[in-house]
């Protein structure tokens, strides 16, 4: 299987074998899809029908004998019209019943489509997550399923209405003479081999072209973004230069592309005029071997030339069709994607208090690598105890931390809470007993209060949430805010501080009253005002309970009950503050390099 | 709604664009034409091979002498007429918006080098990247159908004449079907816009849905808030469909009526033309061409309406265009002054500076504006002065002031009040080029250009390799560079090597060191790097750099005690003025809101 992240993925083209492939694939996937299949066979039908009726039309008035006094036969005439204004009519009714059918079903097919990848990526272990990813994870429920809602309002009723027009065309052609059909097929064939041709070029135009856009894309961001070191370092003319040559990169490759959007359109167009000529000699000249009427003859013209539109129309929409198809592929791998993590049917609940924590061999590798990131670890931590992590970045520390709520699954081993495998933990009791406060304290666009209550069970009075502040002695802080409880905190947070998010963050976990708290240190600078303020707050925090930091800070590690020293996936020291730093190891090393380079000799005030 | 004003400026916008590339614009409607006349054209050729050949042919009971080739050349004449026609309206067509685009970009663009960085600081990024990329397209988008617009006039005045000419009373049955295919597109165009827009902005909505719940992956897991989250989402998704379906409902009664009513023309002329055969006034081929005629026209017709359809989102793109087009770049000093040599002196004297308002965006959806942004003063009344080869640190708050300090001693914004003179010269009359070789500023954000780390260090591309090992080594960048596959030749960035925080800073160090400043501003620039590391470069900063060069005069904004240390001077600045100004010692004694905060620094970055 291909991981939905490959980026190969995402270049390959897609084939005829493959597109069918995925219209299977992607019908199983959503069967809304079924309903508009018959939708679509009697929209193409209706339109179809409703086009014939012009060159059958024609001939019946050019071939109909004219009354027994050799005039017009008006009331046959008549009846014909009116016959063909009412199948039109008609036509007209069903197609355009059938293309709001078709509509409601591609539209609540893409709905539910985008849906169920947006809730899968949910439920993706983080290893799937990560920075690198996250962005082609958006991708798939926003322009690759856009891909497809413009293919449904485009694309798909050109792939509707054309080849039922094209069969229906031919159908009649060959009623009328199945010799003239079989001359237009011939003199017409050759437009596939050549169309096809054209679009594998223009398929390579098209990579080059969106290879250039996004090279421009780049260079107006390092405009806009570097605006200040351009002016800071009189580096315009370097600018200037890149900005303007990636511009022009990207016309020329555009122009490129717009020779082959030109050249396709009247490629049908000059085999229809040979598929012309060719039955017009051919019926012209066999007329009575083949037994031919003027009127027949004339239809025939004219439904050899109606053979152009449709075949100019579907090589348009070729380019739009293989975007969405690759868009298609691209969200049913996704869903393809297996999920680790599966919850227990029945799962086991965790008393409330101190949670104690056994690792028991625990291994963890990513997806589609041997590399251990854990290897083997053991330890048994005892309720209520202070735990910080260190270790340096790819060290395992923070994955460790991560299974422990269970963020992902060992790939080997188990890790216990309170003696019950992880694995086998109601999901409810895990996210109340385990609570994890991330480092960059994401907040979601809504008010504090909102933000401290997520994640709690039930609706939480502004009482509630004050109160948590209040326990965390961060009331202060929460009556300097203009709407108190209430203020927004903007965009992913952005009102706030990076410390400030925390703040929230922690006044989150204490609402949840978890019995193991695990806290992955903030790195980026946080004013020390706020710093002193979230100390004192996670220090009130972790009372009573199990606290696993992730250290950054020497700090943090001095004060823990117990350190844990990771180091190329292994736990290779474990022990007091004091007793590794005696032991003289890997803890030794990295706390002389701490205690070097930002104590001061002498201790101010 | 398409109103009066919306047509008005579409045809404004029409006239400026194609005043830019009139050339192309010119082939492309000349090929529209010559489309018109060879599809008015192929219908005649159809007409009268029914007449001359066809007919005949069964009539007397063989093909008349010469006919067939004849037809058969006139067939393939018109075809190449046609398709020659085509391919010249659509390739230069698309020539026309493609250079129209270019244009406009590289206008945009020079515009945006232009503009000052307070400019650049009072609009939203994201905004300045949606100009460049989305705005400029849809601007020009509308010259694309618009060719083919103008090819349906040639299209109905030779189709009108080729009817005239041969049946008046066709002609009626044309005249009556036509118009109403128009009016139907227009109707259409009205109908759909509310809608269209509507879809528009549930996208914006989905899109910027999947981005905030991804981006707190983590937070929504580890809340268990994953189904919340797919509801909000599924909310958002669902709505969208609803405003897609509501487009489709009304494309669908278009569509159905667009397609009937040709077909409809043609049953009322087959009938109208059986008579008028029998009264003698027209002959089969000519019904024939008739009615060839009404099935080469509805697609046309449709193409004004994209062209409709396509007028107020332009029009809208290309004002928004003019919103930074309006903007002047500040002419170039007049009474330029010159900077002594060696290194520089810094005198600040009453400095004032606040934070304009956004300017207010044209249809902005409000998530792009600075709320957040302070507007009231960030510096009032600062004074100090910085001896040449003086090493001073800067140190404050978060917020009290210091990035806005290191911009405006750089010269890069203008302060609303105050002087800010550099080597006893105001910095307003230093032109930009001497200014900007002799001051360097090291942001906190380091930004790196997707290039060669060589060409990110070396701006200008003018140093020689000696200046780029010493600038390297001085920033502590030439050890990691030896480790990277190329060494300096290694992409950074977007499909390059990505490199850590403190890295990208050691290399926005070195591209300063390289240009040897006489004044250097460090702004909290070495945040990132290890404690033990910018030890070294401060060191290394005030060191002779060779050459028979001075070391530069230094203001360094500090967050670390053993940063401030370095430094002959600390200046201590709150609220935004300087409180503070003396050694290290001297303002632990005399500042208790000092010692606070440099005790808590010392907490924090344990």
């Amino acid at each position: 299987m291909t991981a939905p992240t490959d980026d190969a993925d995402q270049l390959e083209s897609v084939d005829n074998l493959g597109a069918s492939q995925i219209l299977r694939r992607g019908i199983a996937a959503s069967p809304e899809l079924r309903d508009g299949l018959v939708a679509t066979v009697f929209m193409g039908l209706a339109v179809a029908v409703g086009r014939l009726t012009v060159p059958i039309i024609i001939q019946l008035a050019l071939d109909i004998d004219p009354a027994e006094d050799g005039s017009v036969n008006a009331p046959a005439i008549v009846t014909m019209a009116a016959v063909a204004l009412a199948v039109i009519g008609l036509a007209a009714v069903v197609g355009w019943w059938t293309q709001r059918r078709l509509v409601e079903r591609a539209e609540e097919a893409i709905a539910n489509l985008r849906v169920r990848a947006f809730n899968h990526i949910h439920r993706l272990s983080v290893a799937d997550h990560n920075d690198t990813k996250r962005g082609v994870l958006v991708s798939r429920v926003t322009s690759d399923a856009e891909a497809l809602a413009r293919f449904a309002q485009w694309g798909l009723f050109s792939w509707t209405i054309n080849p039922a027009l094209i069969l229906g065309i031919l159908v009649v052609l060959a009623v009328y003479s199945w010799q003239l059909a079989l001359v237009a097929i011939v003199a017409y064939a050759p437009v596939v081999p050549v169309l096809t041709k054209i679009q594998k070029r223009q398929i390579i135009a098209y990579d080059n072209y969106r290879t250039r856009v996004g090279d421009m894309l780049s260079s107006f961001s390092e405009v806009v973004m570097g605006a200040a070191v351009i002016r800071a370092y009189g580096a315009e003319r370097r600018a200037r230069r890149d900005i303007h040559d990636t511009i022009d990169r990207r016309y020329s490759a555009r122009m490129v592309t717009n020779r082959y959007m030109a050249l396709v359109f009247v490629v049908g167009d000059a085999f229809g005029a040979l598929a012309f000529v060719s039955v017009l000699s051919a019926g012209l000249w066999q007329r009575e071997a083949w037994g031919l009427e003027p009127g027949v003859l004339v239809a025939c013209l004219f439904l050899t030339t109606m053979l152009n539109g449709p075949i100019a129309d579907l090589a348009e929409t070729m380019d739009q069709t293989q975007t969405a198809a690759a868009g298609w592929r691209k969200i049913l791998n996704l869903l393809d994607h297996p999920v680790d993590v599966i919850e227990p049917e029945d799962g086991t609940h965790l008393a409330s208090g101190p949670v104690e924590i056994s690792a028991d061999g625990v291994n963890f590798a990513y997806r589609d690598s041997d590399a251990l990131v854990l290897d083997d670890v053991h330890i048994v931590i005892p309720a209520g105890t202070k735990v910080a992590v260190v270790g340096e970045t790819g060290s395992g520390k923070t994955t460790f931390a991560k299974l422990l709520c269970r963020l992902a699954d060992p790939t080997g081993g188990r890790i216990l809470l309170n003696g019950v495998d992880l694995r086998q933990v109601a999901p409810e009791s895990r996210m109340s007993s385990v609570r994890m406060v991330p480092q960059d304290g994401f907040l979601f666009d809504a008010t504090v209060g909102e933000n401290v209550s997520f994640g709690a069970v039930g609706e939480q009075s502004d009482e509630a949430i004050a109160g948590a502040f209040e326990a965390l002695d961060l009331g202060w802080w929460l009556k300097k805010l203009p709407d108190g409880v209430a203020s927004e905190v903007g965009e992913r947070g952005e009102n706030l501080s990076v410390g400030e998010r925390q703040l929230v963050a922690l006044a989150r976990a204490q609402l949840a009253d978890p019995g193991l708290l695990v806290l992955d240190e903030a790195t980026s600078a946080v004013d020390p005002e706020t710093d002193q303020a979230l100390t004192h707050a996670l220090r009130r925090l972790a009372e009573g309970r199990t606290l696993v930091s992730i250290a950054h800070r020497l700090a943090t590690a001095e004060a823990a009950d117990l350190v844990l020293v990771f180091d190329q996936g292994r736990l290779v020291e474990h022990g007091s503050h004091e007793t590794l730093v005696d032991a003289g190891g890997i803890y030794s090393g990295l706390h002389r390099a701490w205690i070097g380079n930002t104590r001061t000799d002498e201790q101010t005030v | 709604m398409v109103e009066q004003s919306v047509v008005r400026g579409g045809m404004r916008l029409v006239r400026e664009l194609v005043a830019l590339h009139p050339v192309p614009f010119a082939v492309a409607v000349t090929g529209s034409a010559l489309y018109a006349a060879a599809t008015v054209g192929s219908t005649i050729v159809l007409g009268r091979v029914t007449d001359r050949v066809l007919y005949p042919t069964f009539e007397l009971g063989e093909i008349p002498d010469g006919s067939l080739p004849l037809a058969v050349l006139a067939v393939l004449a018109v075809t190449v007429l046609r398709i020659s026609g085509v391919v010249t309206r659509r390739y230069f067509a698309g020539m026309t918006s493609e250079r129209s685009q270019r244009s406009l970009r590289h206008r945009l663009t020079e515009q945006y080098l232009d503009l000052p960085l307070a400019w650049h600081h009072r609009t939203p990024t994201g905004r300045l990247l949606a100009h460049a990329d989305n705005d400029t397209e849809v601007t020009t988008e509308l010259l694309h159908p618009l060719p083919f617009s103008l090819g349906v006039a040639f299209l109905a005045l030779f189709s009108s004449i080729s009817l005239l000419i041969i049946d008046v009373w066709l002609a009626l049955v044309a005249f009556l079907i036509f118009p109403a295919l128009t009016g139907l597109n227009q109707v259409y165009s009205r109908r759909v816009e509310g809608p269209s827009a509507l879809v528009q902005a549930s996208v914006g909505v989905v899109s910027s849905t999947a981005h905030e719940s991804f981006d707190g992956a983590l937070v929504v897991k580890t809340l268990g808030r994953a189904d919340a989250e797919g509801e909000r989402f599924g909310t958002a998704a669902h709505k969208l469909r609803a405003n897609r379906v509501v487009v489709g409902y009304i494309r669908a009664v278009f569509e159905s009526i667009m397609d009937a009513l040709p077909s409809i023309g043609i049953v009322l002329v087959v009938v109208f033309g059986t008579f008028r055969i029998d009264a003698g006034a027209i002959t089969r081929g000519d019904l024939v061409q008739v009615a060839a005629l009404f099935t080469v026209l509805a697609l046309p017709m449709r193409v004004l309406g994209f062209f409709l359809e396509m007028m107020p989102p332009s029009v809208v793109s290309r004002r928004r265009l003019q919103t930074v087009f309006d903007e002047e770049a500040p002419p170039p000093v007049a009474d330029a002054v010159h900077l002594p040599s060696g290194p520089l002196s810094l005198r600040v004297t009453e400095l004032d500076y606040s934070y304009g308002q956004a300017p207010p965006d044209l249809l902005d959806d409000g998530r792009n504006s600075h709320d957040g942004a302070p507007v009231g003063p960030v510096l009032s009344g600062v004074s100090f002065q910085v001896a040449p080869g003086e090493v001073v640190a800067l140190v404050g708050s978060t917020g009290s002031g210091k990035s806005t300090l290191c911009h405006l001693l750089s010269g890069l914004i203008p302060p609303t009040g105050g002087a800010v003179e550099i080597g006893g010269q105001p910095v307003g009359r230093i032109p930009d080029a001497e200014r900007t070789e002799a001051v360097s500023l090291v942001f906190q954000e380091s930004f790196l250009f997707a290039d060669t780390l060589r060409a990110n260090i070396d701006l200008n591309g003018d140093a020689d390799e000696a200046e780029l090992q010493w600038a390297s080594s001085v920033a502590q960048v030439d050890g990691f560079v030896a480790d990277l596959p190329h060494g300096f030749d290694t992409v950074v960035g977007e499909r390059g090597v990505t490199l850590s925080g403190g890295q990208r800073q050691r290399v926005a160090l070195a591209r300063a060191l390289i240009r040897r400043p006489r004044l250097l501003l460090l702004d909290d620039a070495t945040s990132a790097v290890d404690p033990k590391v910018e030890q070294r470069i401060l060191t290394a900063l005030r060191s002779t750099p060779g050459g028979g060069l001075e070391p530069p005069t230094s203001l360094i904004v500090a967050q670390r005690v053993s940063t401030i240390k370095l430094a002959d001077r600390v200046l201590y600045l709150a609220d935004g003025s300087v409180v503070g100004d003396g050694p290290h010692e001297q303002l632990l004694d005399e500042h208790v809101g000092y010692a606070a905060l440099v005790r808590a620094y010392e907490t924090a970055n344990q």
